[in-house]
């Protein structure tokens, strides 16, 4: 599914047309939202770092072994730890990659990579954004004026310098990325899939618009009348949607602006754990909090009702002055 | 009177950063000691400062006390004047809106070239390194100031990998590398301030830190250092400044 470095315009219209786009329900169940990725599949995921990432479709898709999934994040933090320690994904396409700046290098991260068990392509910040942006506009590129000079170009000849037709100036292609799937989190929306987003939008306009399947979880459901009311709020459209998940909580232990701020003490207990042994320490938090609960819910009690209510009092706090 | 033991490397580090800043600037900058030194200037001399975040934030002011574990979380958005999206904001930097970019740095040389990427050779690394996250673009496209610790194994004569590029390999290399704008302003450590000679872009000491001598810089630096023939000693820092940073960050987040 990743052999073009970009999908053809024709493949991409071609599977767009496919794509039922009428205003309809999309509610599922988490369980039931694993099945639009496949085995190889290219995942887009929206939110930044420890903000709106999202956390419980990560959950599910590793509680559904899949395997050999690409995934592609502005930054990536232990979202990303999960993903290739659990072994779904062996390869992530992003721009900076630790768990936090916090707590210094992931080791989780440094295992799979240095090992050659999994691969991290490394972009400038911009570089994903543009990338993206030129998935939404529909062309294969987007031109850039970063990345040149510098050792994380020579990594990545997937991207062309070229002089500019018009001014003669040096200037870096990005090729469009278009992934299979995108897995965004967002504050509400309604059962169509119409979004809104509270805060910073990191790049997920356009990586709904880039992919070919969205996936939404959600704080909750609202009104399609809600929605209506005030359409300014939609960031993404219905159409671009083919999964609602309503999951409060679907980015603990990450935060979700103005709902909670991150979970620090689960944070910092899952860093020390897993830094102290990036294969076992893994593995047991994997199988304490992802393969053991029975639900998300269970997920969060295991975070516990102090630490969680401790967030949303700090998220909510955003709204005080 | 110098009290060497009044204040921590990392909180000078941060008060001499905080005074490259001018008032009326607009800056762009990165998590840590480059997010703090940059509110502290706009809470002591530089109310007219307008801080950048990459998560997509312009105008921020970071309450005392609150201070954001990353550049993308919601207390960096806290009194901002807008929020937009982190390319939009990215972009601000390539348009020419933004006259500092302010990051740290793990491992810099003479040339100001900074990595962030890997330790050792790139295809068999020693140590995978986060990455360039917004690094590689503020540093393409603004001028710049590096807050970092001041060690041997971080100030090399050619870093390993160029994440973020400074002035390449000195003279017009930058330029001819297809980044026209931009460069390496200043360097601050707890041990003194770095600018760039204008014809071979190498560092070079612009001043000493208080109670820091010639030899202290050039022992633990990894390449032959220039030294300003107008060879200035900073003043250390004042009780506001420090009050004023520890009131920001009383957990010592960043200063440690």
């Amino acid at each position: 599914m990743n052999e073009a470095v970009v999908k053809p315009y024709l493949q991409l219209r071609e599977e767009l047309s496919r794509r039922d786009r009428s205003l309809r329900e999309k509610v599922v169940t988490l369980e039931d939202a694993t099945s639009f990725v496949q085995d190889g599949m290219s995942v887009g995921l929206g939110g930044s770092t420890m903000s709106r990432t999202p956390m419980a479709m990560i959950w599910a898709l590793i509680r559904a072994r899949k395997k050999h999934l690409t995934c592609s994040r502005s930054i990536v933090s232990t979202d990303g730890d999960l993903l290739l320690g659990s072994g779904i994904c062996d390869h992530m396409i992003t721009s900076w990659f630790a768990q936090g700046i916090l707590w210094g290098l992931s080791k989780v991260m440094r295992h799979h990579v240095e090992k050659g068990g999994a691969r991290y392509d490394e972009w400038s910040h911009m570089a994903v954004g543009m990338r993206f942006r030129a998935g939404a506009m529909g062309v294969p590129f987007m031109p850039i004026r970063s990345m040149l000079g510098s050792d994380v170009l020579k990594q990545r000849p997937e991207a062309k310098e070229i002089d500019c037709p018009f001014t003669g100036e040096k200037l870096l292609l990005v090729p469009a990325l278009n992934p299979d799937v995108a897995l965004i989190h967002v504050q509400r929306c309604d059962a169509y899939g119409n979004a809104q987003i509270d805060g910073l939008q990191f790049m997920d306009i356009d990586l709904a618009m880039a992919a070919n399947r969205v996936i939404l979880t959600t704080e909750r459901i609202v009104s399609n009348d809600q929605i209506r009311r005030a359409p300014d709020l939609t960031k993404i459209p219905f159409f671009c949607v083919d999964a609602v998940v309503e999951v409060p909580y679907g980015c603990a232990p990450h935060e979700c602006y103005g709902a909670y701020e991150p979970m620090m003490q689960h944070m910092e207990a899952y860093v020390s754990q897993v830094n102290g042994d990036p294969v076992g320490g893994l593995e047991a938090y994997l199988g304490r909090y992802v393969y053991g609960p029975k639900s998300w819910t269970e997920f969060l009690e295991l975070i516990g009702m102090d630490e969680v209510l401790d967030a949303t009092r700090r998220g909510r706090s955003i709204y005080d002055d | 009177m110098i009290e060497p033991h009044r204040y921590t490397a990392n909180e000078i580090l941060t008060v001499l950063s905080a005074r490259q800043l001018r008032d009326g600037q607009v800056v762009f900058a990165g998590v840590g000691v480059p997010l703090l030194a940059a509110t502290l200037a706009q809470r002591t001399r530089c109310p007219g400062l307008t801080i950048l975040f990459e998560g997509g934030v312009i105008g921020a002011f970071v309450e005392p006390g609150k201070l954001p574990p990353s550049t993308n979380d919601q207390r960096c958005t806290k009194r901002a004047n807008m929020v937009l999206g982190s390319a939009e904001v990215l972009l601000l930097l390539q348009r020419g809106y933004v006259d500092v970019g302010f990051m740290g740095g793990a491992q810099i040389d003479q040339y100001g070239n900074l990595n962030s990427s890997f330790i050792g050779d790139s295809l068999h690394p020693k140590t995978r390194l986060p990455g360039t996250g917004g690094g590689n673009d503020i540093s393409s496209l603004a001028n710049m100031i590096v807050a970092m610790k001041h060690e041997k194994r971080r100030f090399v004569e050619h870093v390993d990998f160029i994440t973020s590029p400074g002035f390449i390999s000195g003279g017009d290399s930058r330029a001819q590398s297809g980044l026209p704008t931009g460069g390496m302003f200043r360097v601050v450590t707890e041990l003194a301030v770095f600018s760039f000679e204008d014809a071979e872009r190498r560092m070079k000491v612009a001043a000493l830190n208080p109670g820091v001598s010639r030899d202290e810089v050039q022992d633990k630096t990894g390449f032959e250092l220039i030294f300003d023939d107008d060879l200035a000693v900073t003043e250390p820092p004042s009780e506001n400044e420090l009050a004023t940073l520890r009131m920001l960050d009383p957990e010592h987040l960043f200063t440690a």
